[in-house]
């Protein structure tokens, strides 16, 4: 790596920190300032006249002109290797049970520890000597879990093309042990363990080709499968004003959604929530596997009250390891709670490096940032003609609720999914408080898309009716139009609304939504007759109840259908022939 | 070894800039006869803020660095004690220097929290039945000015079952801080309570210390196995305090000029709130009041974002809608099985209530159905939201069905069948 490059401290200003550099540096570099007897962590964010301005990830407080600072000539990068599963890192990938075991309840700066387990693994070679490999072919896996860990060439390797010189046999070895030896056509060596690093701002694409996201990606969320639909490498977006539901929303996501593994960035948001995480998902199993929830899950945290720099980095820390599962033939989802946080973060640096601010002072270059950020999703085929992908959705949290500030508008233009939480819908208690007009989707969803749009119009229509029944009153309107506005209440009464605390509402799978919205829009397109609104009224009363009952009964059991027959036998009492 | 520094180059506002070397960030300095600390350096030239505001420091008075950062004394001796923004007596009292903490330490470890499962009872319907306060929560008031918030939080100071309680005022005026003094003493619960007082006539940077101090000590009691509960009022004042020494700072304002990282000053004391795993915890209940009346408006609408939801009081009234406790989950199965449902089905025909008012006063013709939610809407207002009703919760909820009986047929209420044979009262 050559010599080490060191400076000297000139000037601090909030986490920004000035060195003096005699050397070659680079922008993105990592170093360290060294205050009493502890390294902090830090990125050289701009250069400017010999002097490195570095955006410290841990708090400055006793940082003195003079201090020294360290170089590594490398960029911000996380480990990857196995042992990752089920783990909790916060933004720099440092991992939190383990780091309390050391410093007990407080988070002590300075303290970096290894994020891959000194752990022996079972090790099944894939190659054999003397064959060709390329950065991300697979030498050999170990069992991790659920799943067969691809140990693959490091994806960063300058050639292409390797020859493996050694392969270790099958047998246990520990991670940090060589298992291969390879060499380039020059004759140059390089040997292999388990584990290998990757900066985490550069995206890993050691894939043949990415391919359009066209398969549906099962939330197991009524509103979102049916109405607004999210594919396998797709992006989705969830802003909302604070006490919308995000955070629910997403944790609902994350453990009911039908992926391989659920990656979840909780990047300045409180810390009690993704508490809530650590303590119910290893008690919770996976529908899929029977396993426990936690097996597929990998948590990045980092909380409002840990330092802002390291909170920009979270989010790059999930997304890699993300595309690092990826790159195993799996489907990943990340999520991103929440991305406004992250660009806070950003502008808060842009503020001290006195930079001309954009709108509300966030940095000019915020789109452009998230748009790379969102870009990094994708559905793949691997060399090994493997389907897999990473879907992102990330939380939006606008000031105010106003869906017209940067960081939702930059994040609208490139995601392929809105999903956007209303203020009047949680007031209301109706969740998931999607707004189910407002909203949109571009991707193809589990349900004909002819009967959602007709089901859709029927919302539309019966708001519509809603508002003009705020001027007209309910007398001034006719027969018809109070039984359309009826059907839309009952359809977002009994479908887009969602009871997530009840064991068998909470997830409704692709089978049971098909057969329930099956139903419902028969219901919705019958014709009835009444003779008063009054009547109406009770009618639809009724039969929202009875709906509501069958959705707490489990789907294809002697109860559901029983429930069925009730609802038929109750509504086709009143349809006209 | 104190070196002593005559030449001060330059004052603005509350920052003073001084030549020195080998001064460390965020290091307490005395200039004057006030305390000031390092919040900026660059070579030699080091940016202190006074804690007594700058009037009248001069060029040549002397500053002197303490080589150590902001601390404040920790121990049973502060008990029944009233302090200002820079730690130093308001009240007789001596002053306490031994076993001097740090003042916004580090924030501690996700993984060594646990989720807080104990309900925090008060006797208020619209807390207790709707929004339960739970130990290790923090939750603002948000409170339009002239609404009774310091009565509501004195009044839940009273009732709640903790060990100590810590009170910062900021910006408070003299008449509430003599109101919590009186009602703390006259209840007994003076013994137990350490307040931490900044007056609106005090300096601002001594408003900007006052979240600090009372945190860094609730933390140190609550790892001494105490349940704490923190009340800080009012929010709004301290990031006004921050807000000013932003600009005279000259960082680039993001939003009605507030700096940029009003959200992290405020996440980062709010997320003091904790429940230690072995060990007590801290609840935090702050007073964040809305200039008109405005939610979106920077301060509260960044607090809503990082506390564990909020009480929206108006006219002398919790409201029910957009007052949210995001914790109640975590205690509302346990407390009877028909809570929540319970809950839901009340709020929910309340907004419908809402409704109905609008159209009543828009002159509309009321149909049975708007009636019926009328006579509720009356009901629940009378009965549940005054906030002068002094229920327990399973009063409360017993109420909630006999008001529900008295407005509606069981199928209008939208709750469970199950539940309504249960527990819907028999008529008489």
């Amino acid at each position: 790596m050559g010599k080490n490059i060191s400076g000297v401290v000139t000037g601090v200003n909030g986490n920004l920190v000035f060195v003096k550099v005699d050397g070659s540096i680079k922008k993105n570099e990592v170093g360290y300032i060294l205050v009493d007897g502890k390294k902090l962590k830090g990125e050289i964010i701009r250069i400017n006249n010999g002097v490195a301005s570095m955006q410290i990830y841990e708090m400055t407080e006793g940082i003195k002109v003079g201090d020294k600072a360290e170089f590594t000539n490398e960029l911000m990068s996380v480990r990857l290797g196995p042992g990752l599963l089920s783990r909790v890192f916060d933004g720099l990938q440092n991992p939190l049970p383990e780091l309390a075991e050391k410093c007990g309840f407080f988070l002590e700066r300075g303290e970096y520890l290894n994020p891959i387990p000194d752990k022996d693994w079972e090790f099944t070679p894939k190659v054999k000597a003397g064959d060709t490999v390329m950065p991300a072919d697979t030498l050999g896996t170990v069992p991790e879990g659920l799943f067969e860990h691809r140990i693959m060439v490091p994806f960063g390797l300058k050639n292409v093309r390797w020859t493996v010189e050694k392969i270790a046999e099958k047998g246990t070895y520990n991670v940090e042990d060589t298992i291969a030896v390879i060499k380039d056509d020059k004759g140059n060596t390089k040997e292999l363990s388990m584990v290998f690093s990757w900066p985490i701002k550069k995206a890993i694409t050691n894939y043949e080709k990415r391919l359009r996201p066209d398969e549906p990606l099962i939330t197991k969320i009524r509103c979102i499968d049916t109405f607004l639909p999210v594919a396998k490498g797709g992006t989705f977006c969830v802003p909302g004003p604070f006490g919308a539901g995000k955070t629910v929303l997403q944790h609902m996501e994350a453990k009911n959604t039908d992926v391989d593994i659920v990656i979840v960035a909780a990047c300045g948001e409180r810390a009690g929530e993704v508490v809530e995480i650590l303590k119910e998902f290893p008690e919770l199993t996976d529908p899929r596997t029977g396993r426990s929830l936690m097996e597929r899950t990998i948590i990045i945290c980092n909380t409002s009250s840990m330092p802002v720099a390291s909170r920009e980095a979270s989010v790059y820390t999930a997304i890699t390891l993300a595309e690092y599962y990826r790159q195993m033939g799996l489907n990943v989802l990340m999520l991103a709670d929440s991305t406004s946080r992250w660009a806070q973060a950003m502008r808060e640096m842009s503020g001290r490096l006195e930079e001309i601010p954009g709108e509300e002072a966030f940095p000019a270059y915020l789109e452009s940032v998230i748009a790379s950020f969102y870009e990094r999703a994708g559905k793949v085929r691997l060399r090994t003609g493997e389907i897999a992908s990473v879907t992102i959705g990330g939380t939006v949290s606008p000031a105010g609720g106003n869906f017209e500030e940067p960081v939702t508008q930059a994040t609208l233009k490139v995601v392929g999914a809105f999903h956007g939480l209303s203020r009047e819908r949680s007031d209301a208690r109706k969740y998931p408080a999607i707004h189910p007009i407002d909203s949109w989707s571009k991707y193809k969803g589990i349900v004909d898309m002819e009967k959602v749009e007709h089901a859709r119009e029927i919302l539309v229509r019966s708001i519509e009716i809603n508002q003009m029944m705020m001027v007209v009153g309910e007398e001034g309107t006719s027969n018809e139009d109070y039984i359309l506005y009826q059907k839309g209440e009952l359809l977002d009464a009994v479908y887009l609304q969602q009871n997530s605390f009840d064991p068998i509402d909470a997830s409704c799978d692709t089978d049971r939504q098909k057969y329930v919205f099956g139903l419902l829009y028969t219901i919705l397109t019958e014709n009835y007759s009444f003779t008063s609104k009054r009547e109406i009224r009770l009618f639809f009363n009724q039969l929202r109840q009875e709906l509501l009952d069958w959705h707490t009964t489990a789907f294809d059991t002697k109860e559901f259908y029983d429930q069925e027959q009730v609802i038929k036998d109750f509504y086709l009492k009143k349809v006209i022939k | 070894m104190q070196k002593i520094y005559t030449k001060i180059e330059s004052i603005v506002g509350n920052v003073v800039v001084v030549k020195a070397d080998g001064v460390r960030n965020g290091d307490l300095a005395m200039v004057g006869n006030s305390f000031a600390n390092v919040i900026k350096l660059d070579n030699d030239r080091v940016y202190l803020q006074v804690f007594s505001g700058t009037q009248g420091i001069s060029t040549t008075d002397p500053v002197k660095f303490l080589g150590k950062p902001m601390m404040v004394s920790y121990s049973d001796k502060l008990l029944g004690r009233v302090f200002n923004g820079a730690g130093m007596p308001r009240d007789k009292g001596p002053e306490l220097t031994d076993n001097m903490i740090v003042i916004g330490g580090p924030s501690a470890n996700p993984a060594k929290r646990i989720v807080p499962k104990k309900m925090i009872r008060t006797g208020i319907p619209m807390i207790d039945m709707f929004n339960t306060l739970v130990e290790s929560q923090k939750l603002p008031i948000f409170s339009v000015s002239g609404e009774p918030y310091n009565e509501l939080l004195a009044r839940i100071a009273m009732q709640a079952e903790v060990d100590i309680i810590v009170l910062g005022g900021m910006g408070l005026k003299h008449d509430d801080y003599l109101f919590f003094k009186d009602t703390l003493e006259k209840s007994g619960a003076m013994g137990h309570t350490v307040m931490f007082i900044h007056t609106a006539s005090d300096p601002t940077v001594e408003c900007t210390l006052v979240p600090d101090m009372s945190l860094a000590v609730a933390e140190k009691f609550a790892l001494d196995g105490k349940k704490v509960l923190v009340l800080l009022t009012d929010m709004t004042n301290y990031a006004d305090a921050q807000k000013e020494t932003a600009i005279t700072m000259e960082q680039v304002p993001s939003n009605r000029g507030y700096p940029g990282d009003l959200y992290s000053c405020l996440a980062s004391r709010y997320e003091k709130a904790v429940a230690f795993e072995g060990s007590g915890s801290i609840t935090i209940l702050s007073v964040t009041t809305m200039p008109g009346d405005d939610v979106t408006h920077p301060v509260p609408d960044n607090t809503g974002y990082i506390t564990e939801g909020q009480y929206y009081l108006k006219n002398g009234r919790i409201e029910p809608f957009g007052s949210l406790s995001r914790l109640k989950q975590n205690v509302n199965k346990d407390t009877r099985d028909d809570h929540r449902a319970l809950m839901d089905a009340m709020i929910k025909l309340y907004s419908s209530y809402n409704e109905s008012l609008e159209k009543k006063s828009m002159g509309f013709m009321m149909s049975e159905w708007d009636e019926k939610l009328l006579k509720y809407g009356e009901l629940f207002e009378s009965k549940l939201m005054d906030l002068s009703v002094n229920i327990s919760l399973e009063e409360a909820l017993d109420l909630g069905w006999e008001i529900l009986a008295e407005c509606f047929e069981p199928n209008e209420t939208g709750l469970k069948t199950n539940l309504i044979s249960e527990r819907w009262p028999k008529k008489v």
